[in-house]
């Protein structure tokens, strides 16, 4: 019958204790970025912030979101996208990295 | 045998199922949906089409005497937006690719019907909006929407007509995702992706460019919008905002959109020169894979519209030689249709007359882009007609040509009519001729330097426009034909039969027009794509 | 094992151009997920023009950013982040068959989703009334009189895209509330079962995706650097 499902592995039931300990995980490393701030770090205080809130973000993706028990292709298009974006960011930036380059007679 | 009465019992179909006014606005069939999209952007057609003839009546002067020039500004951009994202975008994918794409995988529906028919409203509501804009006294941005004129300077209703550009893109982001959704989820029983459709896997191309750059787009107009509106000057130079953002982000999507414009079609040639061949794709998988190829590719080149706007020389080379890659897969096509129809067994109908001024138009606009993308040429010619005659050549000679091929060819299967052939085969002639009358001075005049957006020009240019005027006439000669015996078909046609053509495709097997439901039964697919060599000259049934 | 009237409600919501409810469940979660993508397209926009500015204007990034309040900036990390969590046990509730558990829960997440949009209020304000809004009214100024601003006009470029990111986010918590409600209705109505929730989960898939873009807007937008402040 149409309506009965067939169990499979997607229909994954994800134990409360595992998400409680992303959600622990989750404060924690908020904690961490906000005091990483505090520290001078120069350029590193940008790549900080930016990999623990890629951790972040990958915890939720994945366990939230449940992309960790989801269909391969699932993933295949959340990393595509991503990369996506990041053509988009780096192609941009191509020009803003080398306007100075060149000088020209009479600039 | 052909007749012109109606047989007396009507089987029922997905046109009689159910009448009234609410059983279309409230559908949620594919099929007539799609119809819904064939009224609307044929309306939109006729506008774009309206202000295209005034640009033209102006330029048979070199002087700017029949319109000023503010007015001028609005005309090339009125016709810009209104053909770019209320024709072209949706022409393909929302009227042929949402009544045939359920069919040639054996499907019921798109997977999301009721998201398809908000889709429409979408779309309306963006038109409607955009319209009102253009009544209220229109914009003159140019349909680029370059800042700081259009965030500081313009005084027409852009914020207006942008957010009616704005909302016009989610119509289409949702029929992109609707597509991808269908073709992976929805294809019927040992439908694998190597026996799909290359009209399939066209449209599934182009749904993948819809998803990922409109958005993009369309958060790049809501700034323009914050700007004019909330003084947020995220492109402000005056603030120390950079135009070329703007551009950036604009191209990233708009670059990417040509190819949504172009896959579709390219998607339709490949049904239409198979079925006349009747011969199997030539390197079916290169060119589906040169789908894929060209929608990816094609975000990586946007920059090459911004070449002599300000972007560093080094940013700009790289952007060049990503162009240059951008042509091998689109020229890849070319060559597998072109010997797709060596040795075959050709039939010139309507629909391959012009698949073969598609080959023929877009090949010369292609190679015109790989001008473009030289730097050193580009420096001269950009700006100039030779650009305005590479875009019309890939998007009129290419895209319109191939739309036209789809709505001739799945004609019967949409109203279980023929259209008639003579009247056919002479709007495909005057399109072809018309267009080029058109369009091939306008290389030259751009080569001898003549600029776009420019109402007036110096007298030794005259004698070209004047022949694309009138080439512009002929071509509109061929374009209204269509619209009349498309109508004189619903009612004179000759009776379609499920499989006209005898071609092979899962949308041939069922009735002309289909039942609302597509199939009595699912159909379970042991063919390969294009399987002419075992195609009976009889039709065959489902299930075999 | 599926009770009947469990049975009787799925029958009711499912969408018969599907060959089975898993097609249809698989087939709406894919939906969703792709409508995500979309979405961060569209947020990809604004961090890339914030990008290209936070280079550009360093100096006038790190002073706006001085006037963040770090400290309602992170408590409202930490409520998303119990917001995604209630969200993510409500899933579950639905899951195993518990309405009345999935209802509250839902509930508080509506809950912590209006405590962020209080807070936000709050800060929104408090920029207000210091005309830090792009326009004719904006003025800035450290509030520091041995650093003066170096760059007042650039950091509006900095207040504009912290109120375009952090405004257009703000609407998709909005509309992201909305939906929740809508859940609490129907799941109060008995909608949703084991064999179907897949509204609850692909809501859910919107409301972590919201929590997301946050995770990146505030260590971007409130951390910049605090070289200045004291």
């Amino acid at each position: 019958m149409k309506i009965i499902p067939h169990d499979d592995e997607y229909t994954h039931v994800i134990p409360p204790s595992l998400y409680v300990g992303i959600w622990a995980t989750l404060m924690v490393l908020t904690l961490i970025t906000v005091l990483a701030s505090f520290a001078e770090l120069g350029i590193f205080n940008i790549v900080l912030a930016l990999l623990i809130a890629t951790i972040k973000g990958t915890l939720v993706v994945l366990f939230f979101m449940h992309l960790r028990y989801s269909p391969k292709l699932t993933m295949v298009a959340v990393i595509a996208s991503v990369c996506f974006l990041l053509i988009l960011f780096s192609l941009t930036m191509t020009d803003y990295l080398s306007r100075h380059w060149a000088t020209f007679p009479g600039r | 045998m052909a007749t012109a009465v109606q047989p007396v019992v009507e089987r029922e179909n997905y046109l009689n199922s159910n009448y009234g006014i609410k059983s279309w606005l409230l559908t949620t069939d594919h099929k007539r949906i799609a119809l819904l999209y064939l009224m609307s952007i044929t309306a939109m057609f006729w506008l774009g089409g309206f202000f295209a003839m005034l640009i033209r009546l102006e330029l048979l002067t070199p002087a700017g005497d029949l319109v000023t020039s503010d007015t001028y500004n609005k005309l090339f951009t009125m016709h810009g937006i209104t053909m770019i994202f209320f024709f072209l975008i949706p022409s393909v994918p929302a009227v042929i690719g949402n009544f045939v794409i359920p069919l040639m995988i054996g499907a019921k529906d798109l997977a999301f019907p009721r998201l398809n028919l908000a889709s429409w409203y979408i779309y309306m509501l963006g038109a409607g909006l955009a319209l009102w804009g253009f009544l209220l006294g229109g914009v003159d941005t140019g349909w680029t929407f370059y800042t700081p004129f259009s965030t500081s300077y313009s005084n027409t209703h852009v914020v207006t007509v942008a957010v009616g550009v704005f909302i016009v893109g989610f119509s289409s982001i949702f029929t992109g995702l609707n597509f991808i959704v269908t073709i992976h989820r929805m294809r019927a029983p040992g439908l694998t992706w190597n026996r799909l459709p290359l009209f399939c896997w066209s449209n599934y191309a182009a749904s993948l460019i819809m998803v990922l750059g409109t958005p993009v787009v369309a958060i790049t107009l809501l700034l323009v919008a914050f700007e004019r509106l909330f003084h947020i000057g995220v492109f402000n130079p005056q603030l120390g905002g950079d135009p070329l953002l703007f551009q950036h982000l604009f191209w990233f999507y708009s670059h990417p959109a040509v190819y949504i414009m172009i896959l579709p079609g390219m998607g339709v040639i490949s049904e239409v020169v198979t079925c006349y061949s009747r011969k199997r794709a030539f390197g079916y998988e290169f060119i589906a894979l040169a789908s894929i190829a060209i929608a990816v590719l094609g975000f990586l080149v946007w920059a090459h519209h911004m070449f002599v706007a300000g972007i560093s020389m080094y940013s700009a080379l790289v952007f060049s030689l990503l162009t240059y890659f951008v042509a091998i897969p689109s020229a890849v096509k070319v060559f597998n249709w072109t010997a797709t129809m060596y040795k075959g067994s050709v039939r010139f109908d309507t629909p391959m007359l012009y698949a073969w001024g598609f080959i023929g138009l877009f090949t010369m606009g292609g190679l015109t882009g790989v001008f473009l993308a030289s730097l050193g040429v580009d420096v001269h010619v950009t700006d100039t007609y030779f650009v305005v005659a590479h875009f019309h050549y890939v998007m009129v000679g290419g895209m319109v040509l191939a739309y036209l091929a789809g709505l001739h060819f799945w004609w019967p299967k949409i109203t279980g009519r023929m259209y008639p052939e003579p009247p056919a085969k002479l709007s495909a002639l005057l399109v072809f001729v018309g267009f080029n009358l058109t369009f091939f001075p306008q290389f030259i005049l751009g080569y001898m330097g003549m600029p776009r957006r420019y109402h007036a020009y110096p007298p030794e240019f005259q004698v070209l426009n004047v022949l694309s005027t009138a080439g512009a006439s002929v071509l509109a000669i061929g374009y209204i034909l269509p619209m009349i015996y498309f109508l004189w078909s619903l009612r004179y046609g000759e009776d379609a039969g499920p499989n006209p053509w005898n071609a092979v495709g899962l949308e041939w097997m069922t009735p002309s027009p289909p039942p609302t439901h597509n199939f009595d039964e699912t159909p379970v697919v042991t063919w390969e794509a294009y399987d002419y060599e075992h195609q009976p000259q009889e039709e065959i049934t489902i299930g075999h | 094992m599926a009770t009947s009237s469990e049975i009787q409600t799925a029958e009711r919501s499912f969408q018969h151009h599907f060959a089975s409810i898993e097609q249809q469940r698989d087939t709406a979660t894919f939906g969703m997920w792709m409508f995500l993508l979309t979405e961060i397209m569209f947020f990809g926009g604004l961090f890339c023009s914030y990008l290209v500015y936070r280079r550009t204007y360093y100096e006038a990034f790190v002073e706006g950013s001085q006037k963040m309040n770090i400290i309602l900036g992170a408590v409202n990390t930490a409520v998303l982040i119990c917001s995604s969590l209630s969200m993510a046990m409500g899933v579950r509730a639905a899951q195993t068959g518990k309405p009345k558990l999935m209802v509250i829960l839902l509930l508080v997440t509506i809950l912590f989703g209006f405590g962020f949009l209080g807070i936000k209020a709050v800060e929104y304000h408090e920029h207000w009334v210091n005309h830090e809004f792009p326009g004719p009214n904006f003025h800035f100024e450290t509030g520091d009189p041995a650093h003066p601003a170096t760059d007042p006009l650039h950091t509006q470029i900095y207040f504009g895209l912290y109120w375009s990111m952090t405004g257009l986010h703000a609407l998709h918590m909005i509309i992201g509330i909305g939906l929740v409600t809508w859940l609490v209705l129907a799941g109060m109505r008995g909608a949703f079962s084991p064999i179907y929730y897949s509204p609850v989960e692909n809501v859910g898939l919107y409301w972590h995706f919201v929590d997301l873009v946050w995770i990146y807007l505030f260590p971007l937008l409130y951390l910049i650097s605090h070289k200045h402040s004291g």
